[in-house]
């Protein structure tokens, strides 16, 4: 029993660093003998909520597949989620312009997710542009990360 | 507001003592035509009468030196302290500090109003160059200082000025992962900041109408609900939804005469322009593309629409015809182009341009022709004219790092690329849109 608790406070720390530092959310993974299957925290830490893709592009690359096809089977097993795909960009293009790539992206992903057979009915779109960085930084790597679609659910 | 009532103040007398101007000596006119030129040195002294007298000299002081055409002489350099604004000035008092021109005026309460009288002298010719009379509420002496401003401006440079305008944005506060970004009003010299928007969602590129009393911009619903065009009186602060499309709808700009409003809406991953009627509501679509069109701008006289697309790869700048058509592409350098914005005047479209080393502010012809940079940075974005189409303001935007967000503000700068300057602002900004000339 104390064990448990010491090992929750142990993962409870580790999501504190990585907010506080704004760094990738997948630090949180040490606390992944806590999440409940099915739940949120499952999709996000063993699923993986997001894809990347190159600059300027929507092309879901291999990687994303691989987290897609993921997505969809652990979407088809919890069929009480709707999803919302949030698209982003990284900061190097105008904010308008961004807006309009971030929507694409988020398509792009929605598409992929309805050919695995998610129903497009559960699934929206969002594009937040840049005006979401996620981590929050600028070089290369924060750039690389800030590409991405992100599947929400609720 | 009450608008000031205004008359010509006439005693242009040339006097006895009229001074041969030397060649030497600097003029109280600006040929903007050429090159380059030295700003020209003005003395500008309290206004008599009423306290109010020297915060309004503090204004015209601050707008002609923030102008980079001027060169405003400080008080403590000044002979003859005690100037009535009537009488002509000691003309040779005034020339051996340097002064080109002298800035004198008279706060005179009337009732319930005040009643300002200015003169601009020409100290090179001993002659009045200009004067005007004002009667308004005293609490409009910001107003009257923006407007005798702009009086001095246009009497010096034979260009109208740009001083009585205001400055929509936004405002920006809060972490950078989870900002807050709220659509700000202000007057052009920062002064009389206030908020449009409560900051529950993002709210992002005003625009004003060409009255100034309403603005368009785009903003997230309540509970990440997608982006729609909001139409918001500047006044009353009602706002109406400008068509609810099952797509985002952004980057939403007037047609020159306020009856259209000319906006993106993106579906499926492709990204097209249509145009709204403003009283109608009446849709119609413009482009038909698979690319992203967006950022579209009326030119001057209405008949074209600027705006970027990446249908040919990279983001490139096209124009077409205002109810669509006959696209053609008018950028053809290296980088990518993005927000177009045409001049007031219709000589110039200004753009970012976003290159290998950086982003640039710069301007071309409508045709495309004479690309020159302005301005650059590691991340500088989204121009607006000045109604004179002399002067551009911008956003300049800090690279972040540590997971702390970089500063955004506000800058203006000369359509020749001088007298960059910081735009004060009360929080961090982006996104100006640069207000007409206030209706008088």
């Amino acid at each position: 029993m104390s064990m448990i608790k010491a090992l929750s406070a142990l993962a409870a720390m580790f999501l504190i660093a990585a907010c506080s530092s704004n760094n990738d959310t997948q630090t949180a993974s040490a606390a992944t003998t806590s999440v409940t299957p099915g739940s949120v925290g499952d999709f996000r830490q063993n699923v993986g909520d997001r894809v990347f893709f190159d600059t300027d592009s929507s092309t879901v690359r291999e990687d994303g597949r691989q987290t897609l096809n993921r997505q969809a089977e652990w979407l088809k097993k919890y069929g009480n989620y709707q999803i919302t795909i949030e698209g982003h960009c990284d900061e190097r293009g105008t904010r308008e312009y961004n807006l309009a790539l971030g929507e694409r992206r988020a398509n792009a992903a929605r598409q992929y997710l309805i050919a695995q057979g998610i129903p497009a009915a559960r699934l929206k779109t969002v594009s937040y542009g840049k005006e979401r960085p996620d981590p929050v930084g600028s070089d290369e790597a924060a750039w690389a990360r800030n590409r991405r679609a992100v599947t929400a659910l609720e | 507001m009450m608008l000031p009532r205004r008359t010509t103040l006439l005693g242009g007398v040339a006097l006895a003592t009229a001074g041969i101007a030397s060649s030497a000596r600097a003029q109280l006119t600006i040929d903007m035509t050429r090159p380059s030129f030295e700003p020209v040195p003005i003395a500008i002294v309290d206004f008599k009468g009423d306290s109010v007298g020297a915060q309004m000299a503090g204004v015209i002081r601050n707008n002609l030196q923030n102008s980079g055409l001027f060169r405003v002489i400080p008080s403590s350099a000044y002979i003859q302290k005690d100037v009535d604004a009537t009488t002509p000035p000691r003309f040779p008092d005034w020339r051996s500090v340097g002064a080109a021109g002298l800035v004198v005026g008279q706060v005179t309460s009337v009732g319930g109003s005040i009643k300002v009288d200015f003169r601009l002298w020409d100290v090179v010719t001993s002659q009045q160059a200009t004067g005007l009379s004002f009667t308004s509420q005293p609490n409009n002496w910001r107003r009257l200082s923006h407007i005798i401003s702009d009086a001095i401006y246009k009497r010096v440079t034979g260009e109208e000025g740009y001083f009585d305008t205001r400055i929509a944005y936004v405002s920006e506060t809060g972490p950078g992962n989870n900002r807050t970004k709220r659509i700000a009003v202000m007057d052009q010299d920062g002064a009389n900041n206030r908020y449009l928007t409560d900051g529950k969602t993002i709210a992002l590129t005003p625009r004003f109408s060409p009255t100034l009393q309403e603005i368009v911009y785009m903003a997230y619903g309540e509970n990440n609900g997608p982006p729609r065009v909001y139409l918001q009186n500047v006044d009353s602060g009602r706002r109406e939804l400008l068509g609810n499309f099952p797509g985002m709808s952004f980057a939403p700009r007037f047609s020159p005469d306020g009856t259209k409003v000319v906006m993106s809406i993106a579906e499926n991953g492709r990204t097209n322009l249509y145009e709204m009627d403003v009283r109608g509501r009446q849709l119609r679509r413009l482009t038909n593309s698979p690319a992203i069109d967006t950022s579209p701008c009326f030119s001057a006289d209405g008949s074209q629409i600027v705006f970027n697309s990446d249908r040919g790869g990279a983001q490139q700048l096209y124009v077409m015809s205002a109810g669509g058509g006959g696209e053609r592409r008018i950028s053809f350098g290296d980088g990518r182009y993005a927000t177009p914005v045409w001049s007031p005047r219709g000589d110039f479209i200004a753009f970012t341009k976003i290159g290998s080393g950086g982003f640039g502010i710069g301007v071309m012809r409508s045709d495309g022709s004479g690309e020159r940079m302005l301005a650059s940075g590691f991340l500088v974005e989204g121009p607006t004219w000045a109604p004179n189409g002399r002067v551009l303001m911008f956003f300049r935007q800090q690279p972040s790092s540590g997971g702390r967000v970089g500063s955004a503000s506000l800058h203006q700068i000369d359509i020749t690329g001088r007298f960059e300057r910081q735009v004060p602002t009360p929080t961090d900004a982006s996104d100006p849109a640069w207000s007409p000339l206030i209706p008088q």
